[in-house]
């Protein structure tokens, strides 16, 4: 039984999507000019990425549960022997305190990058992000800031994780101005959108998927470089159906891209990366274009962020839509030991889904 | 205590005296519960109280039982071991080998009426409250049979009949839910007692002080207990703690420090902190133990501590080992016996992972039950035609 499981949404390795849509603002899409880029999985990609933080700001520190060991998924592995334990450092077993000694830091003006184990286990510091973060600099009328706070955490399904390392928490932090929100779908994009949240004036969670840790395998320029936070990027050019997703999910969508399209369906498919605050222009202009909108995450469908993307353009494209939206996301469940291919928005799901909306 | 002159601090020698002359004649296996007496291993540490006598009333039957019971904890945690390396097991699994003398010495103290809620690395806990083999296992490869129907797997086993509260997987969010239970059993006058567990690394989470503060205003009977492991996952407790004196953390609240390696002195130990959770309210008992096994299945449990440390905790003050000695030591049971003790607890450990891969996974329905309560929440789904599908799918997989 265990093995016809892995049917379900086994995540490929990321095919690179060709460079159209919207422009990066950094070189690595510069035509004329490309620095050496060698392949990486998406945990070297974070590596790297802290790295240079560490080493292009001596402001910039590094903590969280066993990081000085590397973290569990070895992200930070050789910083502290880099950069010093003074640095990096691990810290007791405290998500509430981790984040508010984050805060505290940043608020003097450093780089504060917090690891929190999992995404499962960052509520404990829920009330940090939500009250203290999040407010700092509108209750302060400005003259305090966290600006300098990334709070990374890995998130979503492995496979097997069951309960309590599986879930994908986005959208409560969504739902608080103040916060921004971003989740990368592959090892190029997790170091340039990983740079620009450590470099960003507000506060960043950084959702990892950690699914992808080790599968995906692209090309990862090794030199610092910034992908723009609040930027959507066109990953697939059609017509008759835009598909927006973030982080792991995005594979899978493409997947059922793929297989739509060999029925004849066009799809677009847009990478959100940034949940708040989130690209409404891009996502727009796609819809207006194909006048059909999916939208496939893990969370529970409801009260999850594909409800606020629906709602948004439903009121800007009112009159353009041609079938409702589409949501497939996880169900409306905790996250289940034995039935995660059932809970999960899988390829299959999300193809349906497609056909019933084009067939609307 | 008249016998507390014949202690010496070294445990080996302590062990193997025989405190009381009871022991004598009892061949063959000795089952008979007249008392023999046997001094801890080490002495009590205490904090605000006056720690309880090191000569622990036991007899014949007690300690076999021990061995027995242990015997079979650790075979089972090392089956787990198997069956997750064969990926019949989902799920994350954290294994219990090595601490078995907390849950056996604990349980010998208290009765069902009294709870235990513990964290994550719950299996023999439960087994102690009396949980089935088949149930362990069932529940660990996600079955029907399983202790929460196959729907919580390894880290989240529970018992009700036994007050066993289970399984959490939020480091230290158990420990306020115990103050809870210790609240409505004070107010329910049943005389009873709940028993938090957390571990060392949990012991830093500011769960705990909420916790403590709350049980010690209302002189609550909850007994916090410290499985203190030396390690949070990768992380020695000095690395975390700046007082890694876990038994005096709480401050205004008395403690107890335990070799947790020993069962007679843990049971000692719930005894006492049992009487005094009823008259006084909280305290807190570390119990200085060891987990054999990495963190979880993921870690090989030897990147931050040293093999020979491992080995040493093993041919030193190993729990099994210790009530092995004694039993020879008292002649209660011959070196054979207790052999095939282990070979018969090994074939129940089989017997059982044999019963529960019959078992059937659960319903698909199972997916979304108990979400709410029938009829009073939204428990209403609607399948969407996906849905459907990869339901009538994965049954496809599943039972053909
Ligand atoms: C709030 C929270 N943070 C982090 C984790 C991940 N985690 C699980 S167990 C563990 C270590 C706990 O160590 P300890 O309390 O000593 O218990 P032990 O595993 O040694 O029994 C960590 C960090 C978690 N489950 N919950
Ligand atoms: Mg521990």
């Amino acid at each position: 039984m265990a093995t016809g499981l892995t049917r379900f949404g086994r995540r490929m390795r990321w095919v690179p999507s060709v460079c159209n849509g919207r422009q990066f603002s950094t070189s690595f899409c510069d035509k004329d000019h490309n620095p050496p880029a060698k392949s990486f999985n998406l945990y070297t990609a974070i590596n790297q990425a802290l790295h240079i933080a560490l080493e292009t700001d001596s402001r910039a520190y590094v903590f969280g549960e066993d990081v000085g060991f590397g973290g569990v998924f070895r992200c930070t592995t050789g910083l502290a022997d880099r950069f010093g334990k003074t640095r990096v450092f691990n810290t007791p077993l405290c998500e509430q305190g981790i984040v508010g000694f984050a805060i505290g830091l940043a608020a003097m003006g450093n780089r504060a990058i917090a690891e929190i184990q999992f995404a499962d286990y960052i509520f404990p510091a829920f009330d940090q992000l939500v009250n203290e973060a999040a407010k700092f600099r509108y209750r302060s009328g400005n003259q305090f800031n966290c600006g300098g706070l990334t709070v990374r955490a890995p998130y979503g399904a492995v496979g097997h994780g069951a309960l309590y390392h599986s879930q994908s928490p986005e959208a409560f932090f969504c739902h608080v101005p103040g916060l921004k929100v971003v989740i990368p779908r592959s090892p190029r994009e997790a170091k340039g959108l990983l740079l620009s949240s450590i470099r960003d004036p507000n506060p960043v969670v950084f959702f990892e998927p950690k699914w992808l840790y080790r599968l995906s395998v692209e090309e990862v320029p090794e030199h610092d470089y910034m992908l723009p936070l609040s930027e959507a990027q066109v990953i697939r050019e059609g017509s008759d159906i835009t598909l927006v997703g973030w982080g792991a999910q995005l594979s899978i969508i493409e997947q059922a891209c793929i297989d739509a399209e060999k029925e004849g369906i066009s799809c677009e498919l847009i990478d959100l990366k940034t949940l708040i605050p989130w690209d409404k222009e891009t996502v727009e202009a796609s819809v207006r274009k194909t006048g059909r909108l999916l939208i496939s995450h893990e969370a529970p469908v409801t009260g999850g962020f594909g409800a606020e993307i629906a709602a948004s353009i439903v009121e800007r494209c009112f009159l353009r839509l041609e079938a409702p939206v589409a949501r497939v996301c996880g169900l409306d469940t905790p996250f289940p030991l034995v039935f995660e291919p059932l809970y999960m928005p899988t390829k299959n799901k999300v193809l349906d889904s497609i056909k019933s909306t084009v067939n609307y | 205590m008249a016998l507390s002159h014949l202690s010496s601090s070294s445990r080996s020698s302590t062990l193997l005296k025989p405190l009381t002359t009871s022991y004598l004649l009892r061949r063959p296996i000795s089952t008979d519960s007249t008392p023999l007496t046997i001094e801890t291993s080490v002495p009590f540490t205490s904090h605000q109280c006056e720690a309880p006598s090191r000569a622990v009333e036991t007899s014949s039957k007690e300690l076999l039982s021990f061995f027995r019971d242990m015997a079979l904890m650790r075979r089972m945690e090392i089956a787990a071991d198997s069956l997750y390396k064969a990926k019949l097991v989902r799920g994350f699994c954290h294994l219990y080998d090595g601490q078995e003398a907390v849950c056996i010495g604990m349980e010998a103290a208290i009765t069902k009426k009294d709870a235990i809620i513990t964290a994550y690395r719950d299996h023999c806990t439960f087994l102690g409250r009396g949980g089935t083999l088949l149930q362990v296992f069932s529940e660990l490869m996600g079955r029907k049979d399983g202790c929460s129907k196959g729907k919580g797997g390894s880290m989240h086993f529970y018992k009700k009949d036994a007050n066993f509260y289970g399984g959490h997987g939020i480091v230290g969010a158990q420990v306020p839910l115990g103050c809870g239970l210790a609240f409505a059993q004070k107010y329910s006058k049943d005389e009873a007692v709940t028993f938090a567990l957390y571990g060392d690394g949990a012991a830093n989470q500011g769960q705990l002080f909420e916790a403590l503060n709350i049980s010690a205003l209302w002189d609550l009977p909850a007994i916090l207990v410290c499985e203190n492991n030396h390690y949070g996952m990768g992380t020695a407790e000095w690395r975390a703690a700046k007082s890694p004196s876990y038994y005096k953390r709480g401050d205004y609240v008395p403690g107890l420090k335990v070799d947790g390696m020993d069962a007679l002195a843990v049971k000692q130990a719930c005894k006492f902190a049992k009487e005094h959770a009823l008259k006084n309210g909280p305290i807190i008992l570390e119990m200085d133990t060891y987990r054999y096994h990495g963190h979880s299945m993921s870690d090989p449990g030897s990147t931050y501590r040293t093999r020979d440390e491992i080995t040493g905790v093993r041919q030193e003050r190993d729990p099994i080992e210790r009530i092995r000695k004694l039993i020879l030591s008292h002649d209660l049971a011959t070196e054979k016996e207790l052999k095939d003790i282990e070979k018969e607890m090994r074939k129940q450990v089989d017997d059982a992972i044999a019963q529960a891969k019959e078992s059937p996974m659960p319903d698909p329905s199972e997916l979304f039950s108990n979400v709410y309560v029938k009829g009073y929440g939204v428990e209403v789904i609607i399948l969407s035609s996906y849905q459907l599908i990869s339901i009538l799918f994965f049954h496809d997989i599943c039972y053909h």
